[in-house]
């Protein structure tokens, strides 16, 4: 800190620094609203049209390669006959796995985000124009794999559930702490591959979600093997029929990460002139 | 990379403040971002600096103020400053705690050149 080369000029003071000679031309608003104003609008619209026909949305997040298409088709083949499924892809290129879900006898919509590394209330809203919603009870949402941006927008979606498989590093909450925060469920998957890997520690990985004041359940399971799905499978039932309750009371329910936010921050819009 | 389409939210808004007070340009933006908010205040101005291209903003400055993470401990209720992969209570060590500050994206205060500035309101 000095005052020869600046570095004491910070981000948070460079204003008082360059505050313009009081112009009796220039207006100073407060606003005190959201950024993503324009995305989270869009996703209560999203939400109230999934709500009208009765649907969960589920948002898969996790990085790539962990296993989210292998989930949904272990799921699919294990709840088509029960519930009416369907799956909305988020990739940068290819329709490789909406095809993977579609041969699984389920709708599929697969959203190409070019070079977007997440998907937000608006590709959504385009998806879900291309599904039949009268015909779904649960949907799945597979974002974009990357442990990054998806966490920052609001789909319109319920529940966020965000994977981790053991091939990845047992610390991944610790170092994606904003990605890992937003999840209302976390799975452990490839579990089968365990014993082939002396460096994942469930018991760990649990420690390091638990660090970030979250609560959730995290169920370990094998998408290959079948172990620890039905845990899984028994919470998308239970998720599926409080939701057909709470829809039927005219209520609705938001990510957890989005509740919270807009629960102890939600100031109202303030807009007003103040002379400089 | 996601600054830049979060930019596009930002200069929607920003606009249409601008416009609804007939300004002639706007001078500067702040932004309040928390860490917790996944968003890196440097990419975020520089993608700011993409955004403005040819609006009422081609001139502005934007600042960001980062906002602390603080918690709020559901099992003792004290207070405490946490870092951001580490929420836990700072007093107690409990992880059931209630986050006060730190996941903010807000835009706080345009500044804009108008022909009359007198106060309203």
């Amino acid at each position: 800190m000095c005052n020869t080369c600046g570095c004491n000029v910070t981000a948070g003071n460079r204003h008082l620094l360059f505050q313009q000679p009081q112009k009796k031309t220039v207006t100073a608003i407060s606003v005190l609203s959201n950024l993503l104003k324009h995305n989270d609008q869009q996703a209560q619209l999203n939400r109230a049209k999934l709500d009208a026909h009765g649907i969960l949305a589920i948002n898969l997040m996790s990085s790539p390669g962990s296993g989210k298409t292998a989930l949904l088709e272990a799921t699919i083949q294990r709840l088509k006959d029960k519930f009416r499924i369907a799956v909305i892809e988020g990739d940068l290129e290819t329709e490789n796995d909406a095809e993977r879900i579609r041969a699984q006898g389920v709708p599929a919509y697969q959203i190409t985000t070019g070079t977007a590394c997440h998907l937000d209330a608006h590709l959504t809203q385009h998806a879900l124009e291309h599904l039949n919603l009268s015909e779904i009870d649960l949907l799945f949402i597979e974002n974009v794999g990357n442990l990054v941006c998806p966490a920052s927008f609001d789909l319109g979606h319920h529940r966020n559930v965000t994977l981790l498989s053991v091939t990845e590093g047992d610390d991944k909450p610790a170092k994606y702490p904003v990605m890992f925060r937003a999840a209302d469920l976390m799975l452990i998957t490839k579990t089968d591959l365990l014993p082939y890997l002396d460096d994942f520690s469930p018991a760990k990985a649990e420690r390091c979600q638990r660090a970030l004041a979250s609560d959730v359940p995290i169920f370990a399971l094998s998408s290959r093997s079948g172990e620890g799905l039905a845990t899984w499978l028994q919470w998308l039932e239970n998720e599926v029929s409080q939701h057909k309750l709470r829809v039927q009371q005219n209520q609705t329910l938001q990510p957890r990460v989005q509740q919270d936010g807009h629960k102890s921050h939600r100031q109202p819009p303030e807009i007003r002139f103040r002379p400089v | 990379m996601h600054e830049l389409s979060l930019c596009g939210d930002l200069m929607e808004q920003v606009l249409a403040i601008a416009k609804a007070h007939h300004a002639k340009k706007i001078v500067s933006i702040i932004v309040r971002i928390g860490p917790l908010s996944g968003i890196e205040p440097m990419l975020l101005e520089s993608a700011f600096s993409i955004s403005r291209a040819g609006t009422l903003a081609e001139e502005a400055q934007m600042f960001t103020e980062t906002l602390p993470i603080r918690v709020q401990c559901n099992s003792c209720g004290a207070e405490s400053k946490a870092v951001i992969n580490n929420l836990i209570c700072g007093s107690c060590g409990d992880f059931n705690t209630k986050l006060l500050s730190g996941d903010e994206l807000i835009l706080a205060r345009v500044e804009l050149e108008t022909a009359d500035a007198s106060p309203i309101n």
